[in-house]
């Protein structure tokens, strides 16, 4: 049962973290048909961001208390920036040649753990966390480390959040518009474009706060984290139906808890390899995912 | 019809001395591949050295073996523009069908005992079998999709050859080739002549196919699929089945690279089942031109020429004693890499092999711009 307990909490845990890049992901994808290879980039950015101020280079932020909570904000960011950045600098010169944007952020996507391994070494760096969130707690008999539901309890937040800025204010309005019909929102007379850079945004910062929270799930940083992360997201984000965010939460709590649980019953490894046949599975059945709203 | 070709026909008499020696001259250099195909065979018996470009004269072993790699990744980017340039097919698990070919051979030839022959023809079924099974079940999402879950399949594979199971893959280290089951004019440094024309062959197999589909009806189909795949369907033929063919092939063509790449490297490494491989030759077919005959050759050629060349420089003096803002960067192949990738998008769309036709078109508009200045005044 101890068992059972922590390997539910752990697959929920890695859950959150494939909900946090899958988000974005997802949003980016529904809206621009941008298939975002740099989102691994911009979570390991995030990472590194966090792990930098936390090294005392910024003022104020550390690895405890309050520090850490604003080495964290620091990162994220950091990544929201790198975010906007690619998106104005990198994606809107090619908004008419649709491939292309996918190639370039496939550029960005080398580009970008090369430069952190240069700077930091390819090597993974030790990530402490705080004292406060180091523990663990017990439940049902299984002793669980505090971070799982730090992590489950940022992805709610992110998914809530997410959910009242698409349902309740205009941009959310536009946004979900453009996903639907990215033509008729533009001859409606609204700039799409300030909606590319938003949505960009918002998945960078989620994507960053995966790699800021990601740290204290591996105890460590590598420049190759986010691309190995990101392959995991794009299996939740065709599972989940493309473009559903429902559909991506969902999809990435199967995805995390299917993965612990196959990687713990059978050998090592096997549950990454799991993950995939059962999306081969699930292709065969329904072409369009869990939910079906397939573009 | 015939009212469109009529002023053409006037307009060819009216200047026939200059069309008359352009077209002769057009077909002298239609066969320029041939002397180049010949040139290329040569290579081995040449003593060249060619400064700046490679270490050492042309025909030494280290140099026939860049050189036989080059080849074989010119031939790997050729069939892989298959999918890309000429269906429209955006796969990112290439690297799989290639490792499968390397894979199945070599672990055939180690626990089976079978001569190079026969575990050659198996792993190119291998990966005759797995690009159809899993053309079949990736080509049932479309678009975008399809790359996210080639991807995964990929990376799947990747991982449960990293793993190691029951010992068969070598995990991380791979495995080498058993030097007693492969033929012996294929061994040695002193056969990297018989490599290199191996490497060679399979080039020119591969362009020989790829040229040949793509003239036949199903090439034209393709062509249509990618242009816009409803107006094929609304044709009355079925796209699946035609991508599903372009699927396989490129995979087969792959496989049968990964069995020459075993031969030249002596065994099967994980590296070239990871993502990043694939993204490689993503890399080589949009630097030398998607679509094109020559332009992923090209691009595969200079791709492997550059990863091999900036490891040098990245290691070598003269990048040590830069200053760390410009050293840091340059030391690390494939930020290199990355950033040209993204300048070739920007700066040169249609990769390599459009830069000549962009430079001519670029040329006469300058003339022409010339006597408009004139004409106001």
């Amino acid at each position: 049962m101890a068992t059972v307990v922590l390997l539910t909490f752990t697959g929920l845990g890695l859950g959150a973290l494939y909900f946090l890049i899958a988000s974005g992901l997802s949003l980016i994808f529904g809206l621009m048909d941008v298939l975002n290879f740099a989102h691994g980039a911009l979570l390991s950015i995030g990472a590194y961001g966090t792990w930098w101020a936390a090294f005392g280079h910024l003022p104020g932020a550390g690895f405890g208390g309050a520090g850490f909570v604003l080495a964290v904000v620091f990162g994220t960011a950091v990544g929201t920036v790198a975010a906007v950045f690619l998106e104005v600098a990198v994606i809107r010169p090619l908004y008419t040649r649709p491939r292309e944007q996918i190639l370039a952020t496939v550029g960005v996507g080398l580009a970008v753990p090369a430069l952190l391994s240069a700077v930091w070494g390819a090597d993974a760096r030790p990530f402490p966390g705080p004292k406060a969130l180091s523990g663990t707690f017990g439940v049902l008999g299984a002793e669980v480390p505090l971070n799982r539901p730090v992590l489950i309890g940022a992805a709610l937040v992110v998914l809530v959040a997410l959910k009242v800025f698409l349902g309740r204010t205009r941009h959310g309005l536009v946004v979900r518009a453009g996903v639907e019909d990215r033509a008729m929102v533009t001859a409606l007379g609204i700039d799409v474009r300030r909606a590319f850079t938003l949505v960009f945004a918002l998945g960078g910062a989620a994507a960053a706060l995966g790699g800021a929270l990601g740290g204290l799930y591996f105890g460590s940083v590598d420049p190759g984290q986010g691309t190995s992360l990101l392959i995991f997201a794009f299996v939740v984000v065709v599972t989940g139906g493309m473009n559903s965010l429902t559909g991506t939460a969902l999809a990435s709590v199967a995805v995390g808890l299917v993965q612990q649980f196959a990687n713990y019953y059978t050998t090592a490894g096997l549950g990454d390899v799991a993950v995939v046949v059962l999306l081969a599975a699930l292709l065969l059945v329904r072409p369009r995912g869990l939910t079906g709203r397939l573009a | 019809m015939t009212t469109a070709t009529q002023p053409r026909g006037r307009a060819r008499t009216a200047d026939q001395p200059v069309a008359g020696r352009s077209e002769r001259l057009r077909r002298a250099t239609r066969w320029w591949p041939l002397p180049m195909l010949s040139v290329l065979f040569v290579v081995p018996f040449g003593a060249l050295p060619l400064p700046g470009l490679l270490d050492g004269p042309i025909g030494s072993p280290g140099n026939l073996q860049l050189l036989a790699l080059c080849l074989v990744f010119g031939g790997l980017a050729t069939g892989y523009d298959l999918l890309l340039g000429r269906t429209g097919l955006l796969s990112f698990g290439h690297a799989l069908y290639f490792a499968a070919g390397t894979y199945a051979t070599n672990t055939v030839m180690l626990e089976a005992g079978l001569p190079f022959a026969v575990s050659a023809l198996l792993g190119l079924l291998a990966g005759v079998a797995l690009s159809a099974l899993l053309g079949a079940v990736g080509l049932r999402v479309g678009g975008i999709g399809f790359s996210m879950v080639t991807l995964a399949f990929a990376q799947a594979a990747s991982i449960l050859v990293q793993r190691d199971p029951g010992g068969v893959t070598g995990g991380e280290e791979g495995r080498a080739a058993p030097a007693d089951r492969l033929p012996a004019s294929l061994v040695g440094i002193e056969h990297t002549a018989n490599l290199y024309w191996v490497a060679l062959a399979y080039l020119v197999v591969v362009l020989a196919v790829v040229q040949w589909t793509v003239c036949s009806p199903i090439g034209r189909v393709w062509e249509g699929i990618k242009e816009n795949e409803r107006r094929v369907e609304v044709l009355g033929l079925r796209p699946y089945g035609f991508k599903l063919a372009a699927f396989v092939l490129a995979g087969t063509l792959a496989a049968l690279g990964g069995i020459v790449y075993l031969l030249l490297t002596g065994g099967a490494t994980p590296r070239t089942t990871t993502s990043d491989f694939t993204l490689s030759l993503l890399v080589m077919v949009v630097l030398g031109g998607s679509g094109t005959r020559w332009g992923p050759m090209i691009g595969g050629i200079l791709y492997t020429w550059a990863d091999q060349r900036l490891g040098d420089l990245a290691g070598s003096g003269a990048v040590a004693a830069l200053p760390s803002v410009v050293r840091v960067p340059l030391s690390q192949p494939l930020f290199l890499l990355g950033a040209l990738f993204v300048a070739v998008i920007y700066v040169l769309p249609g990769g390599v092999v459009r830069l000549p036709a962009r430079l001519r078109a670029a040329r006469p508009s300058r003339t022409a711009a010339d006597p408009e200045e004139v004409l106001p005044s």
